[in-house]
């Protein structure tokens, strides 16, 4: 098998700015000083996926899952299942019988 | 650890039998347990949460079956330690992470169901690395573990607490999740036995979803066939888990002495030398073991799995990558943790910038970047391709072989600190044990004598799915010749 083949369009390594913008997405604040650890340690592990991303692989199926799954569905009956209650009960916040949440509207997306 | 409890009453089936039988009350052997962790846990760190009055509650009315006449179940009477990433109703789980705190789940996982149902008593939550991120359970917002073997050492990781829960003889059995290795390897680093099911296997429903196609739940103990009777009480199909395998089947203690005769056992090239970072006294060692199969009656060659070079790469994607999206339902809104702000979002990254751990935001930032645009096919689609591969290597390797063998972790435990500031390092610890949570193969570490430190030394066994019958029958070969 042949796997190590040569792939001209590697990507360049993560940059600091990649990172903020990633935090962003993730919905999570780093300090400066943590912005250039995660950097260094992220580009690391990429560096190290560089392995991967050399390979030439176009034949072959992409594989996302270890068992060929499709839909699963039960059985269309009534059964037991946990009351609202007992979710809600563990919620930090909760106001008639449901989640509460700041204030979502006239927020900037 | 001194003051061990007496050897009659270490093995999982022999304590159900004596109290079965009446020879000792459930209860009595609860405390001699209770007294090993504390006198030890101090030192050990292996729980987050030793639940005294649930596992007396539970211990008597075990008692109390078995004087009124019902069956009490294969686990009658036996402690079982629980890794704290598992829902135990009412009882808080935490996943070793500030973010759930206070949360108690309004359910039990399946798993914990059928200990219960099977008689066994829980005494308590063992700590992991943060969400079963990493390898040492120094990732964890309540501290480390220590390796009761070295008191300086790591014992490995993310199931470290249940690893050295056993090997300290807090309990004969515990429980732990396995996602690239976090049963397998902590059983090699403290000494233990430790099983990574088939996926779909063992139900994963009440387990904290970290990776979600990788993850498996299963059994650590002092020897290969306790950790069988436990696999087949918590093994089977489960439909509150969509992908639980509905033909799952569970006899494999009946046939566990049949032995090796006969049998293809391929031993991993890449893992015994091809990749770098593998100590040559693991190696060693793991040949030792080889020799111990062929001379049980095996017939044993070496063999290439090429793809299993690139594994580690493709598991440092995949499993974040499916972490990041997972991780996303933690936003203070519907359990744990909530750090107020002025609107939603600034509550969302409050709450996670303040409940997570770094190795935790490292692993989402590291899959966010992986699934993000311009980035997908480089990256999480050269992964999973090379899933495929790993895939066919196998398929292709069962085809004339019953069971491969690797060294389960690349060295022995190693100090506290050592790895830590070093991700890329401390991932290195994953090499022998990801290729079989890609697939979603059960494998199984056997300890196989000690390093120059002294320190325990595992072997590892892979089987094809679904194949666990004869995992354990070369597993208990081993276990033999390594007395």
């Amino acid at each position: 098998m042949d796997l190590a083949g040569y792939n001209e369009e590697m990507s360049d390594s993560i940059s600091s700015d990649e990172v903020k913008h990633v935090a962003n997405l993730a919905r999570l604040r780093l300090t400066s000083e943590e912005l250039e650890t995660f950097t260094e340690q992220l580009r690391a592990v990429l560096d190290h996926a560089k392995d991967v991303e050399a390979l030439q692989l176009d034949d072959i199926e992409p594989m996302s899952h270890p068992l060929p799954i499709e839909n699963t569905m039960r059985e269309d009956i009534p059964n037991q299942m946990l009351r609202p209650s007992e979710f809600l009960s563990e919620a930090p916040a909760v106001e008639d019988g449901r989640f509460l949440v700041p204030k979502i509207l006239g927020e900037e997306a | 650890m001194s003051g061990r409890v007496p050897e009659k009453y270490q093995s999982a089936s022999e304590i159900a039998d004596l109290v079965t039988t009446r020879e000792i009350s459930a209860v009595e052997i609860l405390d001699r347990y209770l007294n090993q962790i504390n006198e030890h846990e101090e030192d050990v760190h292996a729980f987050n949460l030793v639940t005294i009055n649930e596992a007396r509650a539970a211990a008597k009315e075990t008692d109390r079956l078995i004087v009124e006449g019902e069956k009490p179940g294969p686990l009658a009477g036996v402690p079982v330690a629980i890794k704290d990433n598992l829902c135990t109703k009412g009882i808080p789980t935490t996943a070793s992470s500030k973010i759930l705190e206070g949360w108690k789940p309004p359910y039990d996982a399946t798993v914990v169901k059928k200990l219960k149902e099977a008689g066994a008593t829980i005494v308590g939550k063992t700590n992991l690395d943060e969400f079963a991120m990493g390898s040492s359970t120094e990732n964890s917002a309540f501290g480390p573990t220590r390796n009761p073997h070295d008191l300086s050492c790591v014992p490995g990781g993310s199931s470290g607490g249940s690893a050295a829960a056993v090997a300290a003889g807090f309990a004969p059995i515990a429980i732990g999740s396995d996602t690239g290795g976090s049963i397998r390897q902590p059983a090699a680093l403290c000494g233990v036995v430790g099983v990574k099911p088939t996926y779909g296997g063992v139900s994963r429903y009440g387990l904290l979803a970290f990776a979600s196609s990788l993850d498996q739940v299963g059994p650590f103990a002092t020897s290969v066939k306790d950790a069988a009777i436990v696999h087949e009480v918590i093994g089977g199909y489960d439909p509150l888990d969509s992908t639980s395998i509905k033909q799952a089947s569970n006899s494999f203690v009946q046939v566990i002495d049949e032995g090796v005769n006969k049998l293809k056992v391929g031993i991993i090239s890449e893992l015994m030398g091809g990749i770098d970072g593998i100590t040559h006294e693991v190696i060693e060692q793991t040949n030792k073991a080889v020799s111990a199969l062929s001379d049980a009656g095996a017939q044993v060659e070496e063999v290439s799995l090429p793809a299993a070079l690139y594994c580690l790469s493709a598991y440092y994607l995949i499993a974040p990558a499916e972490a990041s999206s997972n991780l996303s339902r933690y936003d203070g809104v519907r359990y744990g943790l909530r750090v107020d702000g002025a609107n939603l979002k600034e509550m969302n990254v409050n709450t996670r910038t303040e409940g997570f751990g770094d190795e935790v935001k490292r692993r989402i930032m590291l899959g966010t970047y992986a699934l993000s645009a311009g980035y997908y096919d480089a990256y999480y689609g050269k992964a999973l391709k090379v899933r495929r591969l790993l895939a066919e290597n196998f398929a292709d390797l069962y085809k004339d072989y019953d069971v491969l063998l690797s060294p389960t972790s690349p060295c022995t435990a190693f100090k506290l600190g050592a790895k830590v500031n070093d991700p890329m390092t401390m991932y290195v610890n994953d090499v022998c044990t990801i290729p079989s949570n890609l697939v979603g193969h059960p494998a199984i570490s056997i300890p196989f004598g000690s390093g120059k430190d002294g320190m325990p030394i595992g072997v590892q066994i892979l089987a094809p799915p679904m194949k666990e019958s004869v995992m354990y029958q070369a597993a208990r070969t081993l276990e033999q010749a390594s007395q």
